[in-house]
């Protein structure tokens, strides 16, 4: 572990006694109590998770509009100013290089939080289309991230601020709201598929903010969350793992993404490819499978239809609120009409699966 | 680290327990700890004749897959067939819940286990 990038939370959570992974070179917690536990935790009560592994960038200047516009699927001219917009930075094959969360943080500046693993890449990517009145700053260094996730998240959160907070639509955010003496981005995001936030702060405010977060979370018998929960709980929500469902072979309209390209904003980089293969029709797509045979698959095994390829699990598991063993897998378009059985290849055994509707759980929203 | 004194274990972390001519066996309370949370187990047919080394079966976590391998030449007598509907037994009680039981052919083999003693250091050195 000596030679990994370590959180600012690293020696609390060892202290916790979480198991502690290499994750895209960073050493960080899989499971606290295991992760059946806090998967179960999160969908019925709150979890506290470090993900401050992830990538922050801040684009600022007169051009920073037009640069994400062409570097980005979504539209961001048309974006609000406190608001997020989940995007692709797609190649120009309509590949992605990356999906990403854009902040809005005021007319000429936006924060984009990018994966871990893809920092380095996207960092010389918008760097090397960035000219004129723009600068691209990476602040991942600097920056630590914490989400509270579950039905409770908000009782939690609400606990350590003055303002009212239940008016905050999800996939908004607040600057500058003060937790404790820190001041933090407080956005309404998560990547469980539950109501949650996610908070941004400086890397040396870390471990204050999750002991306040711990000690607000106690009548909710909050708890760490590792993330080994993280990727049950997007993969039984469906919410797609870069390097998985989406990657520079992968197109955002093949993994079911299509509502987050604008095809008829101004161009940008794919958009020529996309738009070709939206006008000749998919030939494979994402789709969702359950197992029928005694099974679990995994990751790269091959799908089959009577014994013929047809495509590869991008993410597979056992899913526990669901009590199903799952699958996401790309296949091709003839053999993913819903009911449709096909074949998983589960270690050189061909075991029965049939195409089912996605997302898997999809949380009830209070009315 | 439960390692009980009476069972013999090997490197991959199964464990047996020999009744004349039977062994009973099973994967380690280190091994159960390691893969976390087990929601499948694939067992063996009884019947089948297997070599010491060969593939006895699978114990998959959330996370991971995991190989066990048999420790001893011999033929399936009896799988534990309640670890299909609840495989996490395994962690709650790695030394009670058997995966299968083999009718041993070479008692020879026996004396290649490792010990209890030997088994710890196993342990203490993956854990480094």
């Amino acid at each position: 572990m000596d030679n990994l990038l370590k959180t600012p939370l690293y020696e609390l959570h060892k202290m916790q006694g979480a198991r502690i992974i290499d994750f895209a070179g960073w050493a960080l917690p899989v499971q606290f109590s295991g992760i059946i536990e806090e998967h179960l935790m999160v969908r019925t009560g709150a979890g506290l998770f470090d993900v401050s592994h992830m990538g922050e960038i801040v684009v600022t200047g007169k051009g920073a509009v037009r640069l994400l516009d062409y570097l980005l699927a979504n539209e961001i001219s048309s974006l609000e100013n406190g608001i997020i917009r989940y995007s692709h930075i797609c190649n120009p094959n309509g590949g992605v290089v990356d999906d990403i969360l854009v902040y809005r943080l005021g007319i000429e500046e936006f924060l984009l939080v990018v994966n871990a693993s893809n920092i380095g890449k996207d960092l010389s990517w918008i760097k090397s289309y960035a000219y004129g009145d723009v600068e691209v700053e990476d602040v991942s260094g600097t920056t630590a991230q914490l989400a509270v996730q579950g039905p409770f998240a908000e009782g939690v959160i609400q606990k350590l601020i003055s303002d009212k907070i239940a008016g905050m639509k999800y996939y908004s955010f607040q600057r500058d709201v003060h937790i404790g003496r820190h001041r933090c981005i407080l956005s309404r995001t998560g990547y469980t598929g539950e109501d949650g936030f996610e908070i941004y702060c400086s890397q040396d405010e870390a471990s204050d903010l999750w002991n306040l977060l711990m000690d607000a979370g106690e009548e909710y018998n909050l708890r760490p969350a590792g993330l080994g929960a993280r990727d049950t709980l997007r993969f039984e929500a469906c919410l797609p793992l870069y390097g998985h469902e989406l990657s520079e072979d992968i197109t955002p309209l093949e993994a079911g993404l299509g509502r987050f390209v604008k095809m008829d904003k101004r161009d940008f980089i794919g958009r020529a490819a996309l738009k070709k293969q939206a006008e000749e029709g998919l030939k494979r797509r994402l789709a969702g499978l359950e197992m029928m045979d005694r099974g679990i698959p995994r990751t790269e095994y091959g799908v089959f239809h009577k014994g013929s390829p047809v495509g590869f699990v991008t993410t597979g598991s056992y899913c526990p609120a669901l009590q199903k063993n799952l699958a996401l897998a790309i296949i091709d378009i003839n053999s993913s009409e819903i009911g449709q059985v096909v074949e998983v290849d589960i270690r050189g055994r061909k075991l029965e699966a049939k195409v089912v509707d996605t997302p898997f759980y999809r949380r009830s929203v209070k009315t | 680290m439960n390692i009980p004194a009476e069972l013999r274990y090997t490197q991959k972390h199964e464990w047996v327990r020999i009744e004349g001519s039977k062994a009973y066996i099973g994967i380690t309370d280190f091994a159960q700890h390691s893969l976390g949370d087990i929601v499948f187990v694939e067992l063996p047919e009884e019947g089948m004749i297997l070599k010491a080394g060969d593939s006895l079966g699978v114990v998959e976590s959330v996370k991971a897959v995991s190989d066990v391998y048999c420790p001893l030449s011999g033929t399936v007598g009896e799988v534990n067939r309640a670890l299909i509907d609840y495989p996490e037994k395994i962690n709650q009680a790695p030394y009670e819940n058997w995966m299968a039981v083999i009718e041993v052919t070479d008692p020879g083999e026996v004396d290649k286990l490792l010990t209890p003693e030997q088994y710890e250091e196993t342990v203490k050195n993956e854990s480094q």
